[in-house]
């Protein structure tokens, strides 16, 4: 058996350079940014409310209870949803990422977006108002679609490549997706009365949330997130060969398996709460490999912390651009994401596919 | 012990039989080059013995047959060294040969200080501390070749299996890394069992040779009985010349006519 002698005086007590850690300052930054932009998106808005009123609130004391109601049954949920779907979309990108080996994967690649889509409209237009012991059909509907298309999309992948190829799981994404959102285009032209309602639907609607959308979330988002934390180190030895990572007794499908489970757990869920707001899960984690390194154990908690700060931020741009009037937050994230994916795309080249 | 014993080996890929079979007994402590044209089957025994590919018959490591153990016990038996070791771009090699710990951890479980001594060790002994945090994308030809084989090291695994630990190095690192393999093997203690595709440093450096045609062994046995001016004409269908070197080994040598 081989041994490997450690003589403790000989060896300096210093670490190795060039483990994969955190670094306390790059955790302390994610919550700052975190902190500033909750603060910004509670602010923000068209009744003006200050910081004093805001604090006192939250703790409990004499506040004005127009103001009071404002940020209690408006601004806070609104808040705390931009956190769930920002984290969630960044760390599902991120994870997406590192189970395909494809720096252009995102939460929508593989049919999670298109099939959430075609589901909330089959639910907006042929059965309207309808809700299932008391929760909305609609998102219900969705996530059943996301399911469905990334089951699809994986069945597929595997029947063609026998999951050897990760190229081919996302060939098979795009084409269901391709699939999915023809059939959606046909009924949604085809049920004019609902056009408006399934535009602003997938545009992104963070407008109406309230607590029950973030109630209804909370706990698929949790799952995701916390399954997907767990394999942060699994997810850096994916990104050796095939044979290399099975040599070293990872069980590689299962790892797949079960990281693509929980990120599409999360992208269905805060697709049907927050419509379609794509490319969150493209910037937020490039830019920290860009700014704080590669490994997954930086990337995927990071994702989180700075995918929920840039969402809210989003959101709260989303809302002032054009006050009084409010963007879908999906325009801007694809305002902002398509150069960035173009950017990504170009410095990755085709390698990685 | 890690003897490795193969009895009625097979592979077939996609029911095209690749190793045909196969019997073949490596010592614990051995060297063992497999040697062979293309398309020999020298990968794939690589790759039946550490069970990437599933095959009839019977191998087994140590008396126990790697059909019983799980992944993570063949993974602590057996370190592979591939052909062409995929370097992750912008992963630190301190961060590479951390990954050789897989096997020695659950299936969600952390690397201790343990593990981290461990690799920190085997950066030392390799050489390797100057660049333990550099990406792997910015070293040369041979830094990487150390840096996969340090990966291994880090494994603990007491059979080393190796595809082609020379291809693409120059003459001077073809030697380095075979040096520093065979060192490796005797303080540790390794079995060694290496696609070779140099028979001259294949002679020199494995115990034995085991020549392999179409998946068949046409051969095995010492550098001066395997290495034979017949057997490559007629096997590599090549024209050479093979040369006793006192105390050397014996090269081979390619001749036109």
């Amino acid at each position: 058996m081989l041994s490997i002698t450690v003589d403790a005086a000989a060896v300096p007590p210093a670490v190795l350079a060039g483990m994969p850690r955190l670094r306390w300052g790059w955790a302390g930054a994610g919550l700052l940014a975190l902190a500033a932009s909750c603060g910004v998106g509670v602010l923000v808005g068209p009744v003006h409310i200050g910081v004093g009123t805001v604090v006192q609130t939250l703790v409990g004391g004499a506040v004005d209870p127009g103001q009071a109601n404002i940020l209690w049954s408006l601004r806070f949920p609104r808040v705390v949803l931009g956190v769930l779907v920002g984290g969630t979309l960044a760390i599902a990108g991120a994870a997406y990422q590192g189970v395909f080996r494809n720096p252009l994967a995102d939460p929508y690649l593989l049919g999670a977006a298109a099939g959430a889509n075609l589901g909330a409209t089959l639910a907006i237009a042929l059965a309207p108002g309808t809700s299932v012991l008391g929760v909305n059909v609609v998102p219900l509907a969705a996530f059943v679609g996301a399911g469905a298309a990334v089951s699809g999309a994986y069945a597929l992948g595997r029947s063609v490549t026998g999951l050897r190829s990760a190229t081919g799981l996302i060939l098979a994404g795009v084409a269901i997706a391709a699939f999915f959102n023809s059939i959606q285009s046909y009924v949604q032209q085809t049920q004019t009365s609902s056009i408006r309602q399934v535009y602003s639907w997938i545009l992104g609607r963070l407008v109406t949330a309230g607590w029950d959308d973030v109630l209804l979330i909370l706990p698929y988002v949790l799952l995701s997130v916390v399954a997907i934390y767990l394999h942060r180190r699994l997810l850096d030895a994916l990104t050796l060969g095939e044979d290399e990572v099975t040599s070293l007794g990872i069980p590689v499908r299962r790892v797949r398996l079960i990281v693509v489970v929980a990120a599409t757990l999360g992208t269905a869920a805060v697709v049907a709460v927050g419509g379609t707001i794509a490319f969150v899960g493209i910037i937020v984690p490039h830019t920290i490999r860009l700014l704080v390194g590669r490994s997954y154990r930086v990337v995927i908690p990071l994702s989180v912390l700075f995918g929920a700060a840039f969402l809210v931020l989003a959101d709260a741009a989303a809302r002032t651009v054009v006050a009084p009037a409010e963007l879908p937050i999906g325009v801007i994230t694809a305002f902002l994401g398509a150069p960035f994916f173009i950017a990504v795309m170009r410095s990755t080249r085709a390698a990685a596919l | 012990m890690s003897d490795i014993v193969l009895a009625g080996v097979s592979v077939a890929y996609d029911g095209e039989p690749v190793v045909r079979d196969l019997d073949l007994t490596v010592a614990s402590g051995e060297w063992l080059a497999l040697i062979g044209p293309n398309g020999a089957g020298k990968t794939t025994i690589l790759r039946a013995i550490a069970r990437l590919v599933s095959f009839r018959g019977e191998i087994r490591i140590g008396g126990r047959a790697v059909t019983e153990l799980s992944s993570r016990d063949v993974a602590r038996k057996v370190a592979v060294l591939v052909q062409e070791p995929q370097m992750p771009a912008g992963m630190t090699v301190a961060q590479y040969v951390l990954l050789g710990r897989a096997p020695h951890l659950g299936y969600l479980g952390k690397e201790s200080s343990r593990d981290r001594r461990i690799v920190r060790d085997v950066v030392r002994r390799l050489a390797l501390e100057e660049l333990a945090s550099r990406p792997l994308d910015r070293l040369s030809g041979g830094e990487r070749q150390r840096a996969a084989i340090a990966r291994a090291l880090a494994q603990q695994a007491p059979v080393l299996l190796i595809d082609e630990p020379t291809s693409s190095l120059d003459v001077g690192r073809q030697q380095s890394v075979l040096e520093l393999i065979d060192q490796l093997r005797k303080e540790q203690e390794l079995t060694v069992i290496a696609a070779m595709h140099e028979l001259t440093l294949a002679g020199q450096y494995a115990d034995r040779l085991a020549l392999l045609v179409g998946g068949r062994l046409a051969a095995i046995g010492s550098a001066a009985e395997v290495l034979t001016e017949p057997a490559i004409a007629e096997h590599y269908r090549a024209q050479v010349k093979v040369i006793q070197m006192n105390g050397s080994g014996t090269a081979v040598v390619p001749v036109r006519n």
